[in-house]
């Protein structure tokens, strides 16, 4: 077989998944009511945007998947978010110094930041996520070790700091420096890639709502992050999350915190431009 | 894992005599004692081995860990209310820690 033919039979492979699932179509019309209080999960989306409406991810799962987030103690992810709470407070590294030497009480220092990440940052010369500006803050002030991206500690420090910012609207900058980034992005969200041949619109652009296989596809939005996800047991950042997207179209993933994923962030965030803030979501 | 973190739920308010759901959840890593580290060696058991809830004073919930739980051990109960009063609920670790916590629940 040349690779053309194996082109069009992952092509067709793939037309046939969707069209299997027209039975269920588009998100259900659930509130995402927390502590009393209503988190937008779906709005018109961003002038210029290719979405009509936007949907949280959250509006696409089972009912049972949905009720993990309603309430704090069912929400799996919480135990992380305690554990970011107790390292926010712990004097590490050189200098002496914790998060909170410098930042106080997170539940006002850190409010709106989740929100606005990824974000432009003059020194580095590029934007900064949440995960590198928490290292940037640790080598530098703190004088402790650098984490990894996918590491436990970070992975709670990012959840309570995300948290922090629960409920309030994604709103990430895209013109002045971030413009070429965000351009980068969006190349990257419609170029097709892997065996599959596929780009992430194919399904969360041209797709979501329907079904694809046993899985409910949603417009692919990142305001939940880092994420609980049933299926890992545990939470996960969101360029795990591209890293699993692109295995599953069978291309070689980009590294986590490299520039096309940071480029892809901003890009995805701000096609979610309006929803609300879930971190620490809970998804399948 | 967090430090052993106690989270409770209780409702907070019920009528008298109503039966209520209690939820507890405590983080810890319950090392079970049965694993071994790259060396060989044997890891110190470490787990919660005991869990008890009362009710302005009298035991409503009782039970004895072993080393089978799972990481996070979460228990869920059932306790009629007749007064409004104070759950107190206690984990007692095997390195003899004590971690508490309560919840107020008022009676209408």
């Amino acid at each position: 077989m040349n690779s053309t033919t194996l082109k069009w039979a992952g092509l067709l492979a793939a037309a046939s998944i969707f069209a299997a699932g027209q039975a269920i179509a588009g998100p259900d019309n659930n509130k995402l009511m927390i502590d009393g209080k209503e988190l937008v999960t779906d709005l018109k989306g961003p002038e210029g945007g290719p979405l009509e409406h936007i949907y949280s991810g959250w509006r696409f799962r089972a009912s049972e998947t949905q009720a993990f987030e309603l309430d704090d103690f069912e929400n799996p992810a919480f135990p992380a978010v305690d554990l970011g709470e107790e390292l926010w407070n712990t004097v590490e590294g050189e200098a002496g110094k914790s998060c909170a030497t410098c930042h106080n009480d997170a539940s006002e220092t850190m409010k709106g930041v989740r929100a606005s990440m990824p974000k432009w940052n003059e020194k580095l010369g590029k934007p900064h996520t949440l995960e590198t500006q928490i290292n940037a803050c640790r080598t530098e002030n703190l004088k402790a070790e650098a984490w990894k991206w996918e590491a436990p500690n970070m992975l709670a420090m990012t959840s309570y700091i995300g948290l922090q910012s629960r409920g309030m609207p994604v709103n990430v900058q895209t013109d002045g420096p971030m413009q070429s980034w965000n351009d980068k992005g969006k190349e990257l969200y419609y170029s097709r890639v892997g065996q599959l041949d596929m780009s992430c619109a194919n399904c969360h652009e041209d797709n979501y709502g329907k079904m694809i296989r046993a899985d409910h596809l949603s417009q692919g939005h990142i305001n939940g992050f880092p994420t609980y996800r049933l299926k890992w047991g545990g939470l996960g950042s969101i360029h795990r999350r591209f890293s699993g997207c692109m295995k599953n179209i069978r291309a070689t993933p980009y590294k986590r915190g490299s520039d096309e994923f940071i480029a892809l962030e901003l890009y995805l965030a701000s096609r979610g431009t309006g929803l609300a803030v879930e971190t620490p979501a809970v998804r399948n | 894992m967090a430090n052993a973190k106690p989270r409770v739920k209780v409702p907070k308010s019920a009528k008298a005599g109503e039966i209520i759901t209690i939820k507890t959840l405590i983080s810890h890593k319950m090392e079970s004692g049965q694993r071994k580290d790259k060396a060989g060696k044997v890891i110190p058991r470490k787990i919660i081995n005991k869990f008890t809830c009362e009710f302005n004073g009298t035991k409503v919930f009782e039970c004895d860990i072993d080393p089978a739980i799972s990481v996070n051990p979460y228990i869920e109960f059932t306790a009629k209310v007749t007064e409004s009063g104070e759950f107190k609920f206690t984990w007692v670790d095997d390195d003899g820690s004590v971690y508490e916590t309560s919840k107020k629940i008022e009676v209408k």
